[in-house]
């Protein structure tokens, strides 16, 4: 058995995620930290993670389940090479953020929460990204971009094709 | 001398390029031959002219700005190591209107000082509240915070000093401090801006917390949103670690304190307290009930202290400097110093740290120079996406939580928006539900039911369906979501609504059939 869009084995993924689990085992409360580190080690949580973290912390299947649904930022799937959030808050609206993600996904081809076909962009929105006083602001992985304008939609744009 | 030249590494700064100009003043250093220490700062938030560039000349310190990396060239061509003129040059930031209006008390030295630099720190006033409390007794440090007046300034505006004395007063054998560092209000960035610019001020209030309510662990729960404020937080704590500023002996004293990150997962309601701690627990950010309150109960069920990150580090210079000069600054019983988040379309948008009491109007024309379109403004919104949106006409409310209240508005975080005069007042109604229906937690039907319902009737009324029976029900809908909702998401929601319909009631009309765009 293969994971979906994944060539990672079930009994790799047990592995791996045993490992993220043992280096986070003397923090309290370390169900989040551990899911942080599960999606930094796979790119998303994989399902097959579930059973080997509740277990470890001695909680349902469900729990685990209900944990990871109820957060936004934890992917069930692969994300693209790039994750492109774009601020869609009230501050960046003011400055025409919705402008913004309509050159963005006509350029793109794509709507919110989804994956370019190439597997090049994910396209995501996010609501304030502390860059209000630089708005519209969008995150391009981990670099932050203020003042979004057409140049600088093109700019991405090239950049996550590159 | 050596020059020293100071470039901000806050993500305003770097979302506008200060990377790229930090690289390109070394490329142009060795080029030039010349030698300068480079110091990466935080914000002084001024940010439309970030990237802006201090350099330290025998005169002080002078500012140019915004650079961009195609100036860099010219500015040394015009002598800038030197503090010479410049297209850009601004002279001495502390002489900038923005800057020499405000009277800074929590972030006096966010943007000038090395953020990980614990001897900048102390050479700028830092550690003296720490070691003034280490001095006194806890009841006496929670005096102290009680009698400055201090209110929570993640929103709800509690008094500081009365939920220490609560925690204070629990008998348990392990307590925590919780810094409530999830800023996901819209329009608000001072959190960020302390946690990447004076990390240590938040430390040492949060080490004072330690101190006053017997706590002995610490945890700062920043958004994932912040991944720079996160990197700097675990620095600085690494740093005060070595330094015995946390540890096992406070500066030398009996006292221990251990403070951890904790990277939240893109909640907005796990800024709510009791949603925060299910959070911080590994469980899903549902809101508890109260009570139990968090001070009595909270984290695993201990007493636990749960400040906003502008309460703790502000504590710092109340110790330090007493509550006396605090509380006198401020109006009514809104005491100290507020630090405003101007943004949105805003000419001059940034952080302006300013005693309570200005009026809306000053603040966005006086301070903020208006909208950044030079179009008339229309509305701004204050408190974040739970806060009313004001019309001009009530611009003379005084800053302040009571003034606000009354106004049916709130001041939240402090963070305002400006909109000019294209804004849709209906839509902003809408996106307040639609914002509302994403983050609910689900656990109260008004809120998680009631906010889709006021999605597709605002969408109804745009559509001319039935409009008066339709602005009807969400009026009552906002009522039962008002009263109904177990916290401010739901229950404040109608804050933003109503305002807008109040207010602006032209944009709720009948709309003629689509005139042409603009
Ligand atoms: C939906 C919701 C979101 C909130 N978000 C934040 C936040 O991001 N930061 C914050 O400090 N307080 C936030 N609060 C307020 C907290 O519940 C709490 O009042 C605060 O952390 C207490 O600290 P303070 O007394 O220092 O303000 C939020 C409240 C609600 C209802
Ligand atoms: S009002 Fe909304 S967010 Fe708050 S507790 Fe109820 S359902 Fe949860
Ligand atoms: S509202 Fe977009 S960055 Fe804050
Ligand atoms: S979480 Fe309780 S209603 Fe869905």
């Amino acid at each position: 058995m293969q994971l979906s869009g994944n060539q990672i084995e079930v009994a790799d993924v047990a592995a791996r995620t045993a490992a993220v689990i043992a280096s986070h085992a003397h923090l309290e409360g370390p169900l989040l930290p551990i899911l942080h580190a599960v999606q930094e080690e796979f790119g998303f949580v994989p399902t097959e993670s579930l059973p080997v973290i509740a277990e470890a912390l001695n909680i349902s299947n469900a729990e685990a389940h209900g944990v990871v649904t109820f957060y936004h930022d934890y992917r069930r799937a692969p994300a693209g090479r790039h994750v492109l959030k774009l601020c869609q808050a009230e501050a960046c609206q003011s400055m025409g953020s919705d402008k913004v993600a309509e050159m963005v996904k006509s350029a793109l081809g794509i709507g919110f929460h989804e994956t370019a076909p190439d597997g090049s962009v994910t396209l995501e929105p996010v609501y304030c990204l502390g860059l209000c006083a630089c708005a519209p602001a969008a995150m391009l992985d981990a670099e932050v971009i203020g003042r979004l304008d057409a140049e600088a939609v093109d700019e991405i744009v090239a950049e996550v094709r590159r | 001398m050596t020059p020293v030249i100071y470039i901000p590494k806050d993500s305003g700064a770097l979302a506008m390029g200060a990377e790229k100009v930090a690289k390109a003043i070394e490329t142009e250093l060795k080029a030039r031959g010349e030698t300068a220490r480079i110091v990466r700062t935080g914000s002084r938030g001024l940010y439309w002219l970030e990237p802006m560039v201090e350099v330290l000349t025998e005169k002080g310190r002078v500012a140019y700005g915004p650079v961009k990396t195609k100036d860099v060239r010219s500015l040394f061509d015009a002598g800038f190591l030197s503090g010479d003129q410049h297209h850009l040059w601004l002279g001495k930031p502390e002489t900038i209107p923005f800057l020499a209006k405000q009277t800074r008390l929590t972030f006096a030295r966010c943007g000038i000082t090395d953020p990980l630099s614990l001897a900048d720190y102390e050479a700028h006033g830092g550690l003296a509240g720490l070691r003034k409390a280490l001095a006194i007794t806890p009841a006496d440090i929670v005096r102290t915070v009680t009698e400055s007046g201090l209110r929570g300034r993640g929103g709800a505006g509690f008094p500081t000093g009365i939920k220490w004395k609560t925690v204070l007063d629990q008998v348990a054998e392990r307590k925590y401090i919780v810094c409530n560092a999830d800023e996901g209000d819209s329009a608000t960035f001072a959190d960020r801006m302390i946690m990447e610019g004076d990390p240590f001020v938040l430390i040492e209030g949060m080490a004072i917390a330690g101190i006053a309510t017997g706590a002995t662990k610490g945890y700062v729960y920043i958004r994932s949103e912040y991944p720079h404020a996160v990197v700097a937080m675990q620095a600085a704590i690494d740093v005060a670690r070595k330094a015995n500023v946390l540890g096992t002996a406070i500066l030398g004293s009996p006292n221990a304190f251990e403070m951890e990150v904790r990277v939240g997962a893109g909640a907005y309601v796990c800024g709510e307290e009791t949603s925060l701690l299910n959070s911080l627990e590994g469980k899903r950010g549902i809101v508890r009930a109260k009570p139990p309150l968090p001070a009595i109960q909270g984290l695993f069920g201990k007493p636990t202290m749960i400040n906003n990150v502008i309460s703790l580090a502000s504590v710092p210079v109340i110790l330090d400097k007493g509550a006396t000069h605090y509380k006198d600054f401020g109006m009514g019983r809104s005491r100290g110093t507020i630090p405003i988040q101007i943004a949105g379309n805003v000419r001059h948008g940034g952080l302006f740290e300013a005693a309570f009491g200005m009026t809306l109007g000053e603040i966005v024309n006086d301070i903020g120079g208006g909208t950044a379109t030079g179009r008339p403004v229309k509305a701004v919104q204050v408190g974040g996406p739970l806060g009313a949106y004001f019309p001009p006409s009530l611009f003379d409310t005084p800053f302040d939580y009571e003034a606000f209240a009354a106004k049916d508005g709130l001041i939240g975080h402090a963070g305002i928006t400006v909109f000019d005069d294209t804004a849709d007042m209906l839509k902003q109604a809408r996106f307040a539900m639609e914002f509302c229906a994403i983050e609910s937690c689900g656990k109260c039907t008004p809120c998680r039911i009631g906010s889709t319902r006021g999605v597709e009737t605002i969408d109804k009324i745009s559509a001319g369906i039935e409009p008066a029976k339709n602005l009807a029900l969400v009026t009552d809908l906002c009522n039962t979501m008002k009263f109904g909702s177990l916290c401010a998401l739901g229950g404040f929601t109608p804050y933003p609504v109503m305002s807008a319909i109040n207010h602006f009631p032209q944009d709720f009309a009948p709309r003629p059939v689509q005139e042409a765009a603009e």
